[in-house]
């Protein structure tokens, strides 16, 4: 580690210094030097000192600092504060009712079980941190002048290193030289955002024209750029070179933390963040916590214990006091003076009392349920991890829990607000049609072609569902037939293949590459235009030969033209081999640098240019840094035989070309390349891109490289054309469209060709006045896009503009010094754009099938069935966006619907009222015809204010069923989510059936989330995939993210990530059910079971002067509820079925249970807790009646009752407990030992100790004792007598239609008419619709 | 295969835990099974119920109140605090033989030695025969941990100082000639107390272990004179002490005193008069206390207490009734119901 400095190094480092000393120290910018000019200084000297290193350290805590800080965490959790004051209410002589030391036992336990947890996550982190920390990685060492191998940890932020491929960056760098020969470096992201496709990183600017061994020991530059943050899409900057040169960094030059290296072989860069202040760590932040409804429930229910508690105590301190006053003066001999051997007065030994009292009764607060519900969610997660029917084989993803504590919000879902792209729909693009110059080409054979797609799922569905776990080889071989027909109707022979379960396989095997399914690929081109396309390429290749000027072609011919290599360039496909995974497939034409500086501009577009070779010098000068560069990457391990002939035939072309701009010679586009062409990989950001470049492809007209400043495209006859690519304007959502702006090869014209929406690109086009022509196609391509919304397809419009030198070199000028500005450069960049993408040509739109996941509208059917309301948000334009909605039986054909479009506040405010009176009009008479409606009576359709007690409002949402649906689109949304309409908006929409808001942005979407939420107060549930769902899936109760094609940014916010929407039924149906369910009656069960335990205590104070004496041993008392009641209960928390997977399926309707709280009502709370008093007055009074007036002494009559009260819980579970697997019975019986085990061990132990109880031999006695066992019989039979007996009353079986566990009548009834009137003709009726319903399903 | 096994490392485990699938029982609460459970469990009770209460029918309890409240009480004269070493005699008669083994019981009511605090003040180590606690007794102890001159009290405590110190002698008039009948003492402890629990200290004689000591406020005479006639039922394992120092559970409650089992009165008390001689030392009035003596004989299930068998009767024919009750409910409202629904 011992580096030594040299004299220079010092010397620059000082002037270095007093440089940065002049300038103001600005607090928003880091600045970085190299480390090697400060090896000698590691302290003071080097500026980059004060950095974090790469050294990471996730753990909360040291060995030393474990011990105070968890503690210090754990009492945040007021439970354990109250428990510590307890225990340590037992160190105070005059109120102490335990042992202190055993009073001690319980808090140390809680707190010991969740440090012992706490502790073992530190140390997994601890260890990855380590193995992290020490992997290798090249630093430049100054004093051995080459890189040496360093731990992660040992990296600083200055630091040169240098990275092979597929190596994982330790920091995030500046690349300052790349191996690759563009001056690339292929990064893959996944680890960082999930997408699979390579990023192209590019080598800082003043870097490009070094040779190939970048010197670290020349570099003199000094960095200054954003101090860390999170944006992993933004790194904003500028190198400062000695000679003071400024020279702008983008996020294109930086490269992150947890990326790996591809594709290049070698790449040297400097450090700029290291460890914690890298972008990946900044934006790694654990699991979130989140309160679940049920918890708030049960938390008001804890303060009603606290509140009994004090009640109790009261009573016992009043009772205590009076007692002490009836003796008066008269001390009786078994009373106690206090230590000092004074009297006590009756008021103070009240008080005193009280205190004990509250010691005594601790366990009435069920601080051990908080570790339990820990302890049960943790298994709820692990089993919905678990699921098979939440596995996606073809992604092989399984369901994620990214929040621990809210599963039992999944069952109480009541609105669930979906993204459409992505989440509705596979987010898989599929070119369908498309219009050029006006005239549509309807492609009907690509049509036929995905409706076979689609059969085939299908029926590959079927075959699977009835062959169930048999291995999907068995089903892809029936589909042999289907595959061959398939074959012969291609016209290419693409990698091919049939059904969707091979699809799935070669995905999976290939997993590498995005969005390219065969479905994806394999495009039918129309006939028709594949002949123009033919026919006009001909031409061109013609008039090129004939050097005549290409403007001669027939504009609908040069249109046609001009839309394919549209689709072929204006994009950010990058294009690789699959033959050598993630090998980029290069195809240099001619050599240099993108457009920098104006001066640059004039000298390489002057018109001299257009004669032969003017540019050589740049051109020979980048030569001959190709060909040194071969020389030293030679000495690295050369990828293969292949990769190097590739590289040979690339080098040749340029020294052959004699017109730089010139399409290469049609010899040398022969056979190595044609070998390759279907096998090129297309790898793009969004779908969509891919489906175009696919598309073009199908129509010869496709792209077979891009580097940053070139796109080669391949076209029939023409060969391939390399378009020297001037400029990217990157696709915003703002613009909702991108350019590239290029250099023609064949017309040698400025160009700029932009895709977007419709909406977008329609406003930009040119004013009509320049010809009747391009009016005509506007108005026939306007005519369309309707009629491709209208078919659910999603458009996108193409248009181009050509710029004439000066309008360029104008632009251009602004556009620089935009690039260049630090402060504000995105606005100055979209500015630039806006500038640039005005008066368009049209040339035509496309349509692209988004298609909808598997099983969309039987989850929605389902879903809506269930009693959740969904809504649709989508960003998607209107006319597509209510397609999609019928196409997944959102909306109903046979449901009126309701259209909001409004242009103003007020317009809107208009049209809300209107629909309200429509919608009161159409209630009023549809509540007079009686039909279903007799059900829902008593539902009051509407208050225009949402009642503001939560239950009352709970109480109407779930039946809002009018057939109605209601479609918004995002102007109006924003008008409608004013504060002075938001009420009435939602009055409207909460009594459609469905509602869809179409053209919404992402904050928008996160608005009525938060409206619908806080107003109606639901628990809202919002799904989605993209980033601009993020903002909505923070905002709700639950947020599902899809862990689908578009990154991982959805997930990463969400509570529960699913691989398909469709898995969302069974989440919500089935886990969310039995989650909630469960825990709801643990919850109850636990009340119960700590009110019933403290009661029997409570009476005892009736007989004993109120004195907070005990007949339950202290140690059964203290341990009763940790060990010997805890297990049974966990088991059924975690195991209890009380409706099987299939019937929660089957009849959806079982959820409104959870959505009304069913489960856990404010009246159930009290309801057991009578049932508790009731128990344990039975559980008292028995053994006293039957010991009374005899010589039992106090612990042997109280044994009996602590034993009889364990079997009395442990059975009133049983009464629970709806399915009962072996581990119920191993958890009783295990239980019930344990208490024996427990109390003959501790019986027989010490004659001497355990003072007071001094229990020597009680138990061994009382087993000798038949009373014991008679008692033992009786008390919990007459105990639960009640309970069972209303159990019994309210089960009603249901074998013959497959619900196999009865359900409470009490539930049914109250889902009925909402009363909580028990009574069973209205349960049977209700069995009886059950039974009509499952009847009808079961025939189909 | 081995590769497609590889890429798909997430796979959940396909077992019948992990899915929640293990096979479960699941109560079917049908009328066919509950009804006839409820009947079963309900005979069964009152079987048990029958039993319990004849058993208990068969014990002979004789009880008589000596706090002397009454004027007429025998022991009326004994009840002023200001009297001592007073005795008094409560004459009764048998009219047919009490069969034995009697067990003879002194009972208190209203006294509660559940009392939390009291049911500290006591030192086991001391009990058990420790010399150290002996000069310095427990703190839980205290107040009675030592006296006013700061001597160590053995044994301390509140509930040693409060020791039951009334006597008792039985005797059957026989012709006018006072019989005694002897009580057994011996082994009316628990054998646990009397073996394990409480020792005297190893020194003999016992005197010299108390050195240095001062014996209880109430008590009159110390510990190693409880009974002089027998070292094996003197100091701490003395069973009347042993009885006292195990405490009651409920405010009223009985202790054993001595059983009937010797000579001619092995077979329990002839019909006759008897004379019960109660030398008169504990006061009870003062807090509304009162003193009783018990003859009783035992059973397998222990003294006479109807309550249990009453108990199993009533819960036996409520599970009856509740049979029925549901017999009607689910004949009125279930069955009709089932008509419609095929193959059930």
């Amino acid at each position: 580690m011992a580096r030594e400095g040299e004299d220079p190094g010092m010397a620059k480092a000082s002037k270095v210094k007093r440089q940065r000393k002049k300038k103001p120290k600005e607090n928003k910018t880091r600045t970085v030097h190299a480390n090697i000019l400060y090896d000698n200084a590691k302290g003071e000297e080097n500026p980059n000192r004060n950095y974090a290193n790469n050294k990471i350290k996730t753990t909360k805590y040291t060995v030393l600092s474990f011990l105070p800080k968890n503690l210090f965490e754990q009492f945040h959790r007021f439970a354990n504060v109250y428990f510590v004051f307890i225990a340590l209410l037992n160190f105070v002589p005059v109120v102490n009712a335990f042992q202190p030391e055993l009073a001690l036992a319980p808090v140390v336990f809680i707190l010991s079980v969740t440090a012992i947890k706490d502790l073992w996550e530190d140390y997994r982190r601890h260890r990855s941190d380590q193995e992290i920390n020490h992997m290798d990685c090249l630093v430049y060492s100054r004093a051995e002048r080459r890189y040496v191998e360093r731990y992660w940890k040992e990296v600083r932020v200055g630091d040169f290193i240098r990275l092979r491929c597929n190596e994982i960056l330790p920091a995030d760098v500046l690349l300052l030289s790349s191996s690759d020969p563009d001056r690339l470096c292929h990064i893959e992201t996944a680890t960082l955002d999930g997408e699979t496709n390579l990023k192209q990183r590019q080598v800082v600017r003043s870097f490009f024209d070094l040779d190939c061994d970048f010197d670290p020991l020349k570099y003199n530059g000094i960095i200054e750029c954003e101090k860390p943050n999170n944006d992993l899409n933004r790194f904003r900057g500028y190198i400062i070179h000695q000679s003071g040169r400024r020279d702008a960094l983008y996020k294109e030059n930086l490269l992150l933390r947890g990326c790996t290296i591809r594709n290049t072989e070698e790449a040297v860069g400097i450090v700029i963040y290291a460890g914690h202040e890298t972008k990946a760590m900044l934006n790694n932040n654990g699991p979130r916590y989140k309160r679940s409804k049920l918890e708030r429930q049960m938390n008001v229910h804890v303060f009603w214990c606290v509140i009994i508690l004090l009640v109790m105590c009261l009573f016992a301190a009043v009772g205590h006091g009076l007692w002490m006053f009836q003796y008066g003066d008269k001390r009786p001999v078994f009373d106690v003076l206090s230590p000092e051997g004074t009297d006590l007065s009756p008021i103070m030994s009240a008080i005193y009392l009280f205190l004990t009292m509250i010691i005594v009764f601790q366990v009435l607060i069920p601080i051990s349920l908080f570790v339990s519900i820990e302890i049960v969610k943790i298994c709820q997660v692990y089993f919905i991890h678990q699921d098979m029917d939440l596995y996606d084989e073809e992604t092989d993803s399984h369901l994620q829990c990214r929040a621990l504590n809210i599963t039992e919000d999944l069952g109480q879902m009541q609105y669930i607000f979906s993204d459409k792209t992505g989440t509705l729909t596979e987010n898989k693009m599929v070119f369908r049609r498309c219009t050029v110059a006006g005239v549509e080409y309807s492609h009907d054979a690509n049509a036929r072609r995905l409706a076979m797609y689609q059969e085939m799922d299908s029926e590959e569905e079927d075959c699977t569902s009835h062959s169930g776990t048999l291995p999907r080889r068995d089903s892809v071989t029936s589909h042999q037939s289907a595959r061959v027909v398939l074959r012969s109707q291609s016209t290419k022979s693409h990698r091919r293949t049939g059904s969707r379960a091979e699809a799935k396989r070669a995905s999976i095997l290939s997993k590498h590459t995005a969005f390219s399914s065969p479905m994806e690929k394999d495009i039918t081109p129309d006939p028709q235009l594949l002949d123009k396309v033919n026919e006009c390429s001909s031409q061109m290749d013609f008039m090129r030969f004939h050097s005549q000027p290409m403007s001669q072609l027939p504009s609908d011919l040069a249109d046609i033209i001009d839309f394919f290599i549209a689709l072929t360039i204006c994009n950010t496909v990058v294009v690789s081999s699959p033959n050598q995974p993630r090998q980029k497939v290069r195809m240099r034409f001619e050599l240099k640098s993108p457009v920098k500086t104006i001066e640059d501009f004039i000298k390489r577009f002057t018109p001299s240019r257009l004669t032969s070779g003017s540019n050589s010098s740049s051109s020979s000068s980048l030569i001959t840094n190709r060909s040194s560069n071969r020389g030293c990457s030679s000495l690295l391990s050369s990828p293969s035989a292949e990769s190097t002939l590739t590289k040979l035939d690339e080098e040749q072309p340029p020294r052959g070309l004699e017109h730089s701009f010139g399409p290469v010679p049609p010899c040398y586009n022969g056979k190595a390349w044609n070998l390759e062409d279907g096998e090129l990989r297309y790898e793009a950001e969004s779908p969509d891109e891919a489906a175009l470049v696919y598309a073009a492809r199908a129509y010869k007209c496709s792209l077979v490289g891009r580097l940053p400043d070139q796109v080669t495209v391949e076209l029939p006859h023409l060969g391939k054309l390399s378009f020297e690519l001037l400029h990217t304007l990157g696709f915003d959502s703002t613009r909702k469209r991108m350019s590239v702006v290029v250099r023609h090869p064949l017309t040698d014209q400025i160009t700029v060709y932009t895709k977007g929406a419709d909406s977008a690109i329609m406003d930009l086009i040119k004013p009509p006045d320049t010809g009747k022509r391009q009016i005509k196609i506007v108005s026939r391509t306007q005519n369309y896009l309707n009629l491709y919304a209208a078919d659910g397809l999603r458009t996108l419009c193409i248009a181009k503009k050509i710029l004439s030198k000066e309008q360029y070199a104008c632009w251009l000028q602004h556009h620089l010094q935009a690039e260049t500005a630090i402060q504000g450069r995105e606005e100055l960049l979209f500015d630039s754009a806006l500038r640039l993408e005005t008066n368009l040509q049209l040339l035509g739109a496309t349509g692209i099938e988004d298609r909808l996941q598997d099983g969309v509208p039987e989850t929605i059917a389902s879903l809506r069935m269930a009693g959740l309301q969904i809504w649709v948000l989508t960003g998607d334009k209107q006319e597509t966006a209510v397609n999609i909605a019928y196409a997944c039986k959102l909306l109903d054909p046979e449901e009126e619907i309701l259209t909001l479009n409004a242009d103003s506040q007020e317009a809107c405010a208009l049209l809300l009222e209107e629909s309200l009176h429509y919608i009161q009009a159409k209630f009023l008479c549809s509540s007079t015809d009686q039909a279903a409606k007799a059900f829902h009576s008593n539902f009051a359709p509407f208050e225009i204010y949402p009642s503001s007690s939560p239950s009352s409002s709970s109480h109407t949402t779930p039946f809002t069923v009018l057939r109605l649906g209601l479609v918004i689109d995002g102007r109006t949304l924003a008008y409608a989510l004013d504060k002075s309409l938001e009420d009435k908006f939602l009055a409207v929409a909460r009594s459609c059936r469905s509602v869809l808001c179409c053209r919404s942005t992402p904050l928008q979407k996160s608005m009525v989330v938060k409206l619908v939420r806080n107003k109606l107060k639901v628990m809202t549930l919002a799904i989605g995939d993209g980033a601009n769902d993020v903002s909505m899936i923070q905002v709700a109760d639950v947020g599902v993210g899809i862990s689908g094609q578009e990154g991982m940014q959805a997930v990463m916010a969400s509570d529960f990530a699913l691989p398909r929407f469709r898995y969302l039924q069974k989440l919500l149906l089935v886990h969310g059910h039995w989650c909630y369910s469960r825990l709801a009656n643990m919850i109850l069960y636990f009340f119960y079971k700590n009110a019933m335990f403290v009661a029997l205590i409570f009476w005892y104070q009736f007989y004993c002067g109120f004195s907070g004496s005990a007949m339950i041993d202290q140690w059964y008392l203290i341990f009763f509820n940790l060990m010997f009641s805890a297990f049974p209960q966990l088991i059924t928390g975690t195991l209890d079925k009380d409706v099987s997977a299939e019937t929660l399926q089957q009849l959806p309707q079982l959820y409104v249970n959870g959505q009304n709280s069913e489960e856990y009502k404010p009246y159930m709370f009290w309801m057991n807790m009578i049932d508790a008093f009731y128990q344990s007055l039975v559980c008292f009074f028995i053994p006293y009646f039957a010991y009374a007036d005899s010589d039992v002494d106090l612990f042997t009559w109280g044994t009996p009752i602590t034993t009889l009260a364990l079997f009395t819980i442990l059975v009133h579970l049983g009464i629970e407990t709806k399915t009962w697997t072996w581990m119920n019975w191993l958890s009783i019986a295990f239980s019930t030992a344990l208490f024996f085990t427990v109390a003959l061990c501790y019986n027989a132990s010490c004659p001497t100790c355990y003072t007071p109880s001094n229990p020597y031999w009680t138990m061994q006695r009382l087993l000798q004792d038949p009373l014991f066992y008679l008692l033992c019989v009786i008390t919990p039979v007459a105990a639960l007598l009640p309970r069972y007996t209303v159990v019994n009353l309210c089960l009603t079986e249901y074998k013959a239609m497959r619900i196999s566990v009865p359900l409470k009548c009490l539930r049914f009834s109250l889902m009925l008419n909402r009363s909580s009137n028990v009574s069973l003709p209205l349960a049977s009726s209700w069995i009886k619709l059950v039974k009509m319903l499952t009847a009808k399903r079961c025939k189909v | 295969m081995v590769k497609e096994e590889q890429e798909l490392a997430n796979r959940p485990d396909n077992t019948a835990f992990t899915q929640q699938r293990l096979p479960a029982w699941q109560p079917m609460l049908s009328a066919g099974i509950v009804i006839p459970g409820f009947v079963l469990i309900g005979l069964a009770f009152i079987g048990i119920g029958v039993a319990l209460f004849v058993t208990s029918r068969s014990i002979q309890v004789l009880e008589f109140d000596y706090t002397g409240v009454d004027q007429n009480s025998p022991c009326f004269k004994c009840s002023d605090p200001k009297v001592l070493n007073c005795v008094c005699n409560l004459n009764f008669s048998i009219d047919s033989l009490f069969k034995g083994t009697v067990f003879f019981y002194y009972g208190l009511s209203n006294y509660y030695q559940n009392f939390r605090k009291y049911g500290v003040s006591k030192d086991d180590v001391q009990l058990s025969g420790d010399l150290t606690n002996f000069k310095t007794p427990s703190d839980t102890c205290s107040p009675y941990a030592y006296d006013s001159n700061n001597q160590p009290i053995v044994p301390c405590g509140s509930i040693a100082n409060s020791m039951f110190n009334d006597a008792f002698k039985l005797y059957q008039i026989i012709n006018g000639t006072n019989t005694l009948v002897p009580f057994d003492g011996k082994g009316i402890a628990w054998w646990t107390d009397y073996n394990i629990k409480y020792r005297n200290p190893s020194i003999t004689p016992l005197k010299n272990a108390f050195n240095n000591t001062v014996k209880p406020i109430f008590w009159s005479k110390p510990a190693y004179e409880l009974d002089t006639s027998d070292p094996a039922n003197n100091g701490f394992i003395n069973q009347n002490f042993l009885v006292w120092m195990r405490r009651a559970a409920l405010p009223n409650f009985r202790k054993l005193y001595g059983r009937i089992n010797e000579g001619d009165y092995a077979q329990g008390l002839p019909a006759g008069n008897y004379s019960l001689e109660i030398a008169y030392n504990y006061p009870v009035l003062s807090f509304d206390g009162r003193k009783k003596v018990v003859f009783s004989n035992v059973s397998w299930m222990g003294g006479k207490n109807e309550f249990l068998g009453i108990a199993y009767l009533v819960i036996g024919s409520m599970c009856v009734f509740m049979s029925i009750v549901m017999l009607i409910v689910y004949a009125k409202f279930k069955f009709p119901e089932e008509d419609g629904v095929p193959g059930h």
